[in-house]
C-alpha cells in the first residue's frame, strides 16, 4: 500500500522553531486534512515535502524510500502563495507545467484539455492568466496541480477564495482523486469542510502534531453525554443513578419542553443509555435523544487554545490509530 | 463548472525528465514567449531600420564617389583607356562606354545614361554635356586636354608620347612627414561605432531581461511551482539560454541587415574594413559577453522579490558596463591604439564591448583577440558556480533584499 510518510521533521527560521518533530503519514486513497492556526507549520511541512525547502532534521518517504526529484515530479502541488506566469496563456502554461513534470507534448495537451474542461475554464485557454478572475485563476492553479496526473496531491489551502460552486467541484475532484488511489493532503481553515471531506485529520500546533486520527475517533470523548429534548429532568433523572445533569433549559415557546444534557458517570455501563431513554419516555414525550459529540471546531478550539504556553514544551502528540 | 466525470486522462507522466530536456523546455518557453512580445518585435524592427537607413544615408552623403559615366564615339574611343587612367590618377572614378555616333551620344546624354560624351580627341578635344561639366570632371578634362596637347607636341618633336606619359605618371615627390597623421578609414570607424553601440545595447537589454525574468518568477511566486519539478540550476540555465538565443537572433538580424546594406550599396568598396570577420566576431563576443553578464545579473536579480527593486540591485553592474562602452566609442575610433582601451580590451566584462571595436578598426591582432576570448571563457565556469549558488540560495527567499553572502551561505 502506497504511503507518504512525514518522519520527525524539524525546521527553524533563525530563532523561530517552525517545526519540531512533525510526524504523520498519508495513505493511498485517503483524504488527509491538515488544520492548525496560522504559523503552526502546515505550509512549512508541505514545502519540505515538495523539496522547495530543506528540513533541518527528519525525512519524507514515499513507500519507504526518501523522496527524490523523480518522485517529487509525481506530486501535484498547490502552493500557499499562488503562482502562475501572469502573462502566459492558460493553455500554454498548463502544457508547459505538465511537460516539466515529464509528460510528452501530446499527452500534456490532452491533459490540459481534460482538466480545463472538468474545471470549467475551457473557454479561457487562450487568455493570459492575469485576465482571469481570482476564482478562475484558482481553478487554473488547481489544474496546474492535477495536469500531470500526480501520484500524490499536496494542496495548501485549496479552498480559500472559492465560491460555493467551486468548493463543490474542488471537493468532488479531491474525492475522485482519492478514489483513484491518490493520497490527498490538504490544509484548510474551513473546518466544517474538512470534517465533511476528510478521512483523517491532523491538528498541528507550534510545529508539532497534537491530534491525529479519523474524524469519528477524534470526536469520541471518554465521557458519554446525551442530549434529551422532552420532559423536565427533575421528574425522571433521579431514577438513573449512574447519570448526572450537565445543563438543562426550557425550549423557547413550548413551556414544558426542556433541552437537557446528561452525562453517564459510569462509562463502563452500556445499559445506562437505555435506562436514561426509558426514564425520560416514561415521564413524557421525548422529541430528541442524541449522543453529544464535539464538532471538529470545538475539538480544534480545545486542542489549539487549551495550552498556548506549551509552545516551548515538548508534547507527545495524542496519537489515535485509525 | 461541470461535474468531474473522469479523474485521470489517459497516459500519466512518467516523472522522467533529463537535465537537458528540462533546460530545453525552460529555454523553449523563454524563446516562444519573448519573440512574440511587442518589445522584442519593435526593438528589432527599429534596430534593423536604423542600420539600413544609416547605410542609405551614408550612401547619399558619399554618393559623389560614384563613377561618372563617360561615352566615347568611335572616333575618340582609342583615348578611352588613357582618359580613365588620367581620371583615376586624380582620384576621380569614371566608367567609359562606347556610343555608336554623335547622335547616339546626344541621346545618351539626354537620357542621363552618361554624364559627358567625348566625340573627338584629334585634332581637337571635343566634349558634349547636357548642361555643364560637373565640378569633379572639370579638372580631369583640363588635365586630359593638356596631356593631349603634350602628346601632340612630343610627337611633333619625334618622341614617343606613350613613353613620356608613363614617365610623367610615375613622377611623384618623396614626402617625409615629421609627425605623420594616422590614416583614417571611414568604413572602419563606422564599423567600430556600430559594433560598439550594438554590443552595448544588446548586452544591456538581454542582461536586464534575465534579471527581470528571474524576478518575474519570484514576484509571481510561480518559481515555487517550478522548483517542485526542476532544479534551480536547470531553471536558471534554461532562462539564460533562452534569452541568449533571443538576443543572439536580434543581433544576427541587425548585423545581417548592416552587412547586407553595406555590401549592396558598395559602401565599403574603398574601405579596408574586414566586414566578414567584424560581423562574426561581433556575434561571438555577444555570446561570450551575454553568458557573463546574464549569469551575474540573473544571480543579482534573485536577491530581490519585486520588479521595482531590480534596478537598484543590478544598477552597479549596469554602471560598470558603461565605462568600457564610453571609452570604446569615444576614444578608440580616433585613437585605435589607445593604451588604456587596449589593456581593458583583455579584461573580462570589458572585452565584449572593446574587442569588437578594435577588430572593426583593424587594430587587434588575432592572438590578442584569442587571448581576450580565452580569459573571458576561463572565467565563465567560475561565474556559473557562483551564480548558481547565489540563485539557489536566494530564489525562494521572499521579502526584502537578500545579501549576497547570505545567499551564498544558503545556496
Amino acid at each position: 500500500m502506497s504511503e507518504l510518510t512525514i518522519d520527525s521533521l524539524s525546521k527553524a527560521y533563525g530563532q523561530v522553531q517552525a517545526l519540531r518533530d512533525m510526524s504523520f503519514e498519508v495513505r493511498a486513497g485517503e483524504i488527509f486534512g491538515f488544520v492548525g492556526s496560522n504559523g503552526a507549520g502546515k505550509s512549512t511541512t508541505m514545502r519540505i515535502v515538495l523539496g522547495v525547502l530543506a528540513a533541518d532534521a527528519g525525512e519524507v518517504r514515499w513507500n519507504g524510500t526518501p523522496l527524490d526529484l523523480h518522485v517529487r515530479r509525481r506530486i501535484g502541488y498547490m502552493p500557499e502563495e499562488r503562482g502562475l506566469y501572469p502573462r502566459m496563456r492558460v493553455g500554454e502554461q498548463l502544457v508547459y507545467l505538465a511537460r516539466l513534470h515529464g509528460m510528452s507534448k501530446s499527452a500534456a495537451v490532452e491533459a490540459m484539455e481534460h482538466w480545463t474542461r472538468v474545471l470549467g475554464i475551457e473557454a479561457r485557454r487562450g487568455d493570459e492568466v492575469l485576465k482571469l478572475s481570482l476564482g478562475n485563476q484558482q481553478r487554473v492553479q488547481l489544474a496546474a496541480a492535477l495536469v500531470h496526473s500526480p501520484d500524490i496531491l499536496v494542496l495548501d489551502e485549496p479552498f480559500s477564495g472559492l465560491d460555493p460552486v467551486a468548493v463543490d467541484v474542488m471537493s468532488q475532484v479531491l474525492r475522485d482523486q482519492a478514489a483513484a488511489g491518490v493520497p490527498v493532503m490538504f490544509s484548510s481553515h474551513q473546518l466544517e469542510l474538512v470534517e465533511r471531506l476528510c478521512d483523517r485529520v491532523g491538528i498541528v500546533r507550534s510545529g508539532s502534531m497534537v491530534a491525529i486520527g479519523g474524524i469519528d475517533e477524534l470526536r469520541s470523548t471518554p465521557e458519554r453525554r446525551w442530549v434529551v429534548e422532552g420532559p423536565t429532568p427533575d421528574g425522571w433523572l433521579a431514577r438513573v443513578p449512574a447519570a448526572r445533569l450537565v445543563s438543562s433549559e426550557p425550549v423557547a415557546g413550548t413551556g414544558t419542553v426542556y433541552r437537557s444534557v446528561v452525562e453517564v458517570t459510569d462509562a463502563g455501563l452500556a445499559e445506562v443509555d437505555q435506562e436514561l431513554l426509558g426514564a425520560a419516555v416514561a415521564a413524557g414525550p421525548v422529541r430528541e435523544f442524541a449522543r453529544v459529540r464535539p464538532s471538529l471546531v470545538e475539538l480544534y478550539r480545545h486542542v489549539v487554545a487549551s495550552d498556548d504556553s506549551s509552545a516551548t514544551t515538548d508534547r507527545t502528540p495524542a496519537e489515535v490509530t485509525a | 463548472m461541470s461535474t468531474p466525470t473522469s479523474t485521470r486522462p489517459a497516459p500519466a507522466a512518467t516523472g522522467e525528465l533529463s537535465t537537458g530536456a528540462a533546460i530545453r523546455l525552460v529555454a523553449g518557453r523563454e524563446i516562444s514567449t519573448r519573440v512574440r512580445t511587442k518589445a522584442f518585435l519593435w526593438t528589432t524592427a527599429l534596430f534593423v531600420a536604423a542600420v539600413v537607413l544609416g547605410g542609405l544615408l551614408l550612401d547619399l552623403v558619399g554618393g559623389n564617389d560614384d563613377a561618372t559615366k563617360v561615352g566615347f564615339t568611335p572616333e575618340a574611343s582609342a583615348a578611352a583607356t588613357a582618359f580613365e587612367a588620367t581620371a583615376t590618377g586624380m582620384g576621380v572614378t569614371v566608367e567609359t562606354t562606347d556610343v555608336a555616333d554623335a547622335a547616339a551620344g546626344e541621346q545618351a546624354l539626354r537620357d542621363g545614361d552618361v554624364a559627358l560624351v567625348v566625340t573627338s580627341v584629334d585634332p581637337t578635344f571635343d566634349v558634349q554635356v547636357e548642361t555643364a561639366v560637373g565640378e569633379t570632371m572639370q579638372p580631369v578634362l583640363t588635365a586630359f586636354a593638356q596631356q593631349l596637347a603634350l602628346a601632340s607636341a612630343v610627337t611633333d618633336l619625334g618622341g614617343d608620347p606613350a613613353d613620356v606619359s608613363e614617365q610623367i605618371a610615375s613622377a611623384a615627390p618623396q614626402v617625409v612627414a615629421l609627425e605623420p597623421e594616422p590614416e583614417r578609414d571611414g568604413g572602419q570607424i563606422v564599423g567600430g561605432f556600430i559594433a560598439g553601440i550594438l554590443l552595448f545595447i544588446s548586452l544591456m537589454t538581454a542582461g536586464q531581461l534575465v534579471a527581470q525574468g528571474v524576478v518575474e518568477e519570484k514576484s509571481s511566486r510561480v518559481v515555487e511551482l517550478l522548483l517542485a519539478s526542476v532544479r534551480p540550476a536547470q531553471l536558471m540555465a534554461g532562462k539564460v539560454l533562452g534569452i541568449g538565443v533571443v538576443g543572439l537572433l536580434q543581433v544576427v538580424l541587425v548585423v545581417g541587415a548592416g552587412a547586407g546594406t553595406a555590401t549592396a550599396l558598395g559602401l565599403l568598396d574603398s574601405s579596408s574594413l574586414d566586414l566578414g570577420s567584424t560581423a562574426v566576431w561581433a556575434l561571438i563576443w555577444f555570446v561570450v559577453g551575454f553568458a557573463m553578464y546574464a549569469l551575474v545579473l540573473g544571480a543579482l536579480g534573485a536577491l530581490v522579490s519585486r520588479q521595482e527593486d531590480v534596478g537598484s540591485v543590478i544598477g552597479p553592474v549596469m554602471t560598470l558596463m558603461i565605462v568600457p562602452y564610453v571609452l570604446g566609442i569615444s576614444v578608440l575610433p580616433w585613437d585605435p591604439t589607445n593604451e588604456l582601451a587596449t589593456w581593458l580590451s583583455f579584461v573580462p566584462f570589458c572585452s565584449p564591448m572593446l574587442m569588437p571595436i578594435r577588430i572593426a578598426l583593424g587594430a587587434a591582432e588575432t592572438w590578442e583577440v584569442l587571448l581576450a576570448l580565452g580569459l573571458s571563457l576561463a572565467l565563465i565556469p567560475v561565474l556559473v558556480w557562483l551564480a548558481g549558488r547565489i540563485y539557489s540560495g536566494a530564489v525562494l527567499h521572499s521579502g526584502g533584499r537578500m545579501k549576497v553572502r547570505e545567499a551564498l551561505r544558503r545556496g
